[in-house]
């Protein structure tokens, strides 16, 4: 439920590490919250989004949600797979279900993250 | 050919289907003036694609869809908040003489006396139950109503010079609307909490009220059906910091003769005529939200306002109004219709109809509540919300039990709102409906909570005999199929 | 016992008894209505209302009956030329018996869908409708009416922009701005008025707005207009008259971005200005900031075809002060109507329709253009209605007009010299102009 290689922010959204790139989605816990997603509102390629900044919206049905980034930085990638076909936040959410990526630009911010275990305890 | 066949037979099809070429329902008179030159061609388009059937097929293929549909007139209809009440056929039939629908919105004063009347007459009825004197019919709906209201507010303080007010204060447990009107009246919406018994946290309020108050918006009833008991002080808190109160109408089907906005301190309401003075729903409208006023704020309505002179009725645009905020004069034949309610009803009437609408919404509380939690455990005014939160616990959702109503020919309660509430489903009877009604639908609530146990599937698949089952609503979100084209 | 104190007689619209009301306090464990009124300041229960006893059905339609009476319209024998907004059109008898269904009347937005697939697919019909008639992608099930639906849009542009500035077009009826000023007041946006005739925009406008057939009746050049707003970033929003559209290009040839009209003349009653359906279309790629309920089609747990709301995270109910607006009606039982008479008239209706109205309006303006001292002033293609400019003051026309039962255009006066705006639809006959034209000519520069 809660890959052990990721990072978690108390908002629901997860960072993957590679090099100096941050890949982000959703959390398991974020996608059953809001049942079928059905819209997701992403930012342009190129534009910057601040640690814990909002940077788009994720729908449902009957709810809309603001997706905050856990990383601040230059976002290189926005998942066009999650733009068009929302239902792979639900069925994929740690793997086709991504995001954004982001160019990490201080290291220091991983730190503010909690690993799987601090996460999912902030579940119970 | 596809023909898509639903329950009971009934063919789906859309008229684009059902077209064929050189097929008519209507002629038009042949033209009896000389021929005029046509323009220029590069201007004119070639066809409408519209629908080519007979005029049979236009009555069946409605008459039939009509049949799809539940509605005050054929099933119970206890919709919370929506004062789902019988509809007056005799208004229907008032609005629609020809000296009523067949004059036009810009006609001389002078051709229209008797329906500048209708207005001024309707204007002064609204003004005496609300106790708030001035009166506009402009508004189209509920929010247009509120909207004027909160440009009321807004010009009022700014005529104050008093500008750097833009907050608008809303309970926790208000409708979406409230919200969504203050920021388009440019207010910063800030929430005020309620307390465990869904009244307004006085403290919390009292916190909140300041110099940057423009408006306290209030729904009276609250939107838990509740009377709010502290309403003389909360209107006073928000009047010595300087802001307005605003009371949200919707529920104003209890107050009837109860109690007067205005002798509470409230300086600004809508109504909706299409709740509490029975104009029809129409499936999701027209509406008509007249804005009531105190004297002081009179001078700000949104026009046009019907006045009477000494050369007759006249429709005026109040001294420092807000402006149009529609293209004419609100919607008239509903308004035609609110009047031939309230003529029919008279003082006593009305007073009866917000009392046995309380009435009955009590009794169905009463008879509901060991097998259902409430929302506050106290009387209601005209709805009680009730919550599925112990059926939740037992694997039911309240929209299952909304669901399951359904298949007993009962329309669902409002769900899911206030969303204060856990699994809310609020219940509105209104007094249009008999006790025998009020019995059958408490006992089918009550077999339907021991569905929870004995039958639980009857409920997560309900409704089980309606046209459709349960509707696939996330593909249609994903993939919005919007209007019929060639290819679906 | 005292329960009783305030109840009346039985009406017939309240079933309830004396009998069954005690029986219900009793179950409810009260003896009297005020013990479930005690949360209302005492001092302010049970007002005085001082309204008059009710009355009979009988009596009501005495009294409708009067007012009725006092309002001049074609059954008291009068002809009208009015028009700007709220035009006069035959009204087929299929629209009028539809709209007996109480299943349609007496029903409420389709919240529950199973038990609303009737409004449903008819709200779908009526998003066609609108499609098929302005060649536009998507369109929502309707707005309260043509004015609200022309200040919606120009919102609209500005969220899709993300640009404040409006351009409206000077030949725009007043009530579509007025309309506009009044919901974009407090929202940071500025209106400007663009000429008809610009070459050129401010580079930072979110829209213009036209209309067309404008406020004078004249078919604008929308295909210009529009290249003019796209080539400056901004969108094109067009406000068009249903009816014409059976005969003039539709604005989605000219790849208009979003598209309102006042729905009245198709099948709706002029009834003094309300209730009517405002029509709003959009490009696809904007429907996410479309205003409004929309209707989609699905499918239900056995795969069969049915409609329900959606998108609906755009609205009110659920997006609260982020609302793409506040409106929470599609004007359903208007749209209804529409949606009837669209498919009554069909494809050859509504050309024919068109082709009436065109033919009556200009022999009309070409007799007119004949009397001495009045001329129509026009310098385009209108549809319609056109200006006539008067020998003397139109208001003075007017009045003695009305001595003849005949209601005259509108005064114009403020934005045309001596202007009069002349309607003329398919409800007037030949007979009925020409008494209109022989009454301005003998009226002449004698008014």
């Amino acid at each position: 439920m809660y890959p052990d290689d990721l990072k978690y922010s108390k908002e629901h959204e997860w960072v993957r590490m590679s090099g100096d790139i941050a890949e982000i989605g959703v959390t398991v816990f974020a996608q059953e919250s809001l049942g079928d997603v059905v819209f997701v509102d992403l930012p342009e390629v190129g534009t910057n989004v601040e640690q814990f900044a909002k940077f788009g919206e994720i729908e449902s049905v009957k709810a809309v949600s603001d997706l905050f980034s856990p990383i601040g930085g230059k976002i290189t990638e926005v998942n066009s797979a999650a733009a068009d076909t929302p239902e792979v936040v639900n069925e994929d959410p740690y793997g086709s279900g991504w995001l954004i990526k982001v160019e990490l630009n201080d290291t220091a911010q991983l730190d503010e993250l909690m690993d799987a275990a601090t996460y999912q305890a902030t579940l119970e | 050919m596809t023909i898509s066949i639903n329950a009971g037979g009934v063919d789906r099809r859309l008229l684009m289907d059902r077209s064929v070429t050189g097929r008519k329902a209507f002629t038009l008179p042949a033209s009896d003036v000389p021929t005029q030159n046509l323009p220029d061609s590069s201007l004119l388009r070639d066809d409408v694609e519209l629908p080519e059937v007979s005029q049979l097929e236009v009555i069946r293929y409605f008459s039939v869809l009509s049949q799809l549909n539940f509605s005050i007139d054929t099933n119970f209809y206890p919709l919370g908040s929506c004062t789902m009440k019988y509809n007056p056929k005799i208004n229907d039939e008032l609005s629609n003489l020809p000296g009523l629908a067949n004059i036009h919105p810009l006609q001389p004063d002078v051709t229209v006396q008797g329906a500048i009347r209708l207005l001024k007459n309707l204007q002064d009825d609204l003004g005496e139950i609300t106790g708030l004197s001035g009166v506009s019919l402009a508004p189209l709906a509920g929010a247009q109503g509120e909207y004027a209201g909160l440009l009321i507010a807004r010009a009022y303080h700014d005529a104050r010079s008093d500008s750097a007010r833009t907050v608008a204060i809303v309970p926790d447990s208000a409708h979406g609307t409230n919200p969504a009107s203050a920021a388009m009246a440019g207010l910063e919406v800030v929430t005020v909490r309620s307390d465990d018994q869904g009244n307004v946290d006085v403290e919390n309020l009292r916190e909140l009220a300041n110099s940057n108050t423009a408006v306290f918006m209030l729904t009276i009833p609250s939107t838990l059906g509740l009377f709010e008991p502290n309403i003389l002080e909360i209107t006073k808190i928000v009047h010595d910091a300087g802001g307005l109160v605003y009371a949200d109408g919707a529920n104003l089907n209890a107050l009837l003769g109860v109690v007067k906005l205005g002798d509470l301190g409230v300086d600004i309401c809508h109504s909706n005529l299409h709740k509490t003075f029975s104009t029809p729903h129409g499936g999701g409208g027209p509406g008509s939200g007249p804005v009531m006023v105190t004297n002081e704020l009179a001078k700000f309505l949104p026009k046009p306002v019907a006045v009477k002179t000494d050369v007759g009725y006249v429709l005026a645009t109040p001294e420092m109004s807000v402006g149009s905020i529609n293209g004419f004069h609100g919607s008239f034949s509903i308004a035609a219709r609110a009047y031939a309610y309230i003529k029919a009803l008279g003082q006593e009437g009305l007073r009866s109809v917000s009392e046995n609408a309380i009435i009955s919404a009590n009794y169905i509380q009463a008879k509901l509540r060991d097998k259902y939690d409430l929302a506050a455990d106290r009387y209601c005014m005209h709805e009680t919300v009730l919550s599925a939160a112990r059926q939740k616990k037992r694997g039911v959702a309240g929209l299952d039990i909304a669901k399951r109503l359904l298949d007993f020919g009962i329309h669902a309660p409002t769900m899911y709102f206030p969303m204060i509430v856990d699994e809310a489903l609020m219940v509105e009877p209104t007094e249009s409906e008999s006790k025998e009604t009020l019995d059958h639908f408490i006992a089918v609530m009550r077999q339907i909570d021991d569905e929870v146990d004995s039958a639980p599937e009857l409920l997560h698949d309900a409704p089980h005999d309606l046209p459709v089952t349960r509707l696939d609503e996330a593909t249609a979100a994903r993939k919005p199929v919007l209007r019929w084209s060639a290819e679906v | 016992m005292a329960s009783s104190a305030h109840t009346s007689p039985n009406h017939p619209y309240i079933p309830s008894t004396d009998s069954e009301r005690a029986e219900m306090l009793g179950a409810i464990g009260v003896d009297s209505l005020d013990a479930l009124l005690e949360d209302i300041p005492a001092q302010h229960r049970h007002p005085k209302l001082n309204l008059a006893a009710g009355l009979s059905e009988q009596e009501l339609s005495t009294v409708f009956g009067s007012i009725a009476a006092e309002n001049a319209s074609p059954s008291s024998g009068y002809i009208s030329f009015l028009g700007a907004g709220s035009y006069s059109h035959y009204i087929p008898s299929t629209v009028r018996s539809i709209l007996q269904r109480g299943e349609f009347v007496t029903a409420y937005t389709p919240y529950q869908p199973e038990a609303a697939q009737g409004t449903l697919q008819v709200g779908f019909e009526f998003q066609t409708i609108v499609c098929q008639l302005t060649e536009m992608e998507v369109a929502n099930a309707g707005m309260y009416d043509g004015p609200t639906a022309f200040a919606e849009a120009c919102l609209m542009a500005a969220r899709v922009t993300k640009r404040t500035k409006i351009g409206v077009l000077s030949s725009t009826d007043k009530r579509l701005s007025d309309t506009l000023l009044a919901y974009s007041k407090y929202q940071g946006i500025e209106i400007v008025e663009v000429a008809a005739d610009a070459t050129d925009i401010p580079d930072d406008l979110a829209c213009i707005g036209i209309q067309s057939p404008n406020f004078f009746g004249e078919i604008e050049d929308v295909q210009r207009l529009t290249k003019l707003a796209h080539d400056n970033g901004a969108l094109s929003v067009v406000h068009v008259n249903p009816t014409a559209l059976g005969m003039f290009k539709a604005p989605g040839e000219f790849d208009v971005d979003i598209v309102t009209a006042e729905g009245q003349p198709l099948g709706v009653p002029m009834a003094f200005g309300g209730p009517y359906v405002g029509l709003f279309a959009c490009k696809k790629a904007h429907i996410r900031q479309m205003p409004g309920r929309i209707i989609g089609r699905t499918t239900d747990t056995k795969g069969r075809t049915g409609y329900a709301l959606t998108l609906q995270t755009r609205e009110q109910h659920i997006r609260r002060e982020r609302a793409t607006s506040n409106i929470c009606t599609s004007t359903q039982l208007i749209g209804l109507m529409v949606t009837v008479y669209a498919a009554t008239l069909g494809k050859q209706g509504m050309k024919d329709l068109a082709s009436l109205c065109y033919q009556k309006a200009h022999y009309a303006a070409a007799e007119i253009n004949k009397l001495d001292g009045y001329s129509v002033k026009s310098s385009g293609t209108f549809f319609h209605e056109f200006v006539v400019t008067c020998p003397s003051a139109p208001p003075k026309i007017n009045e003695a007009l009305l001595k003849k039962k005949i209601i005259g255009g509108l005064d114009i006066s403020d934005r045309s010299e001596s202007g009069m705006l002349v309607c003329v639809t398919e409800t007037s006959s030949k007979a009925d102009i020409d008494r209109f034209v022989k009454a301005l000519s003998e009226i002449g520069v004698s008014a």
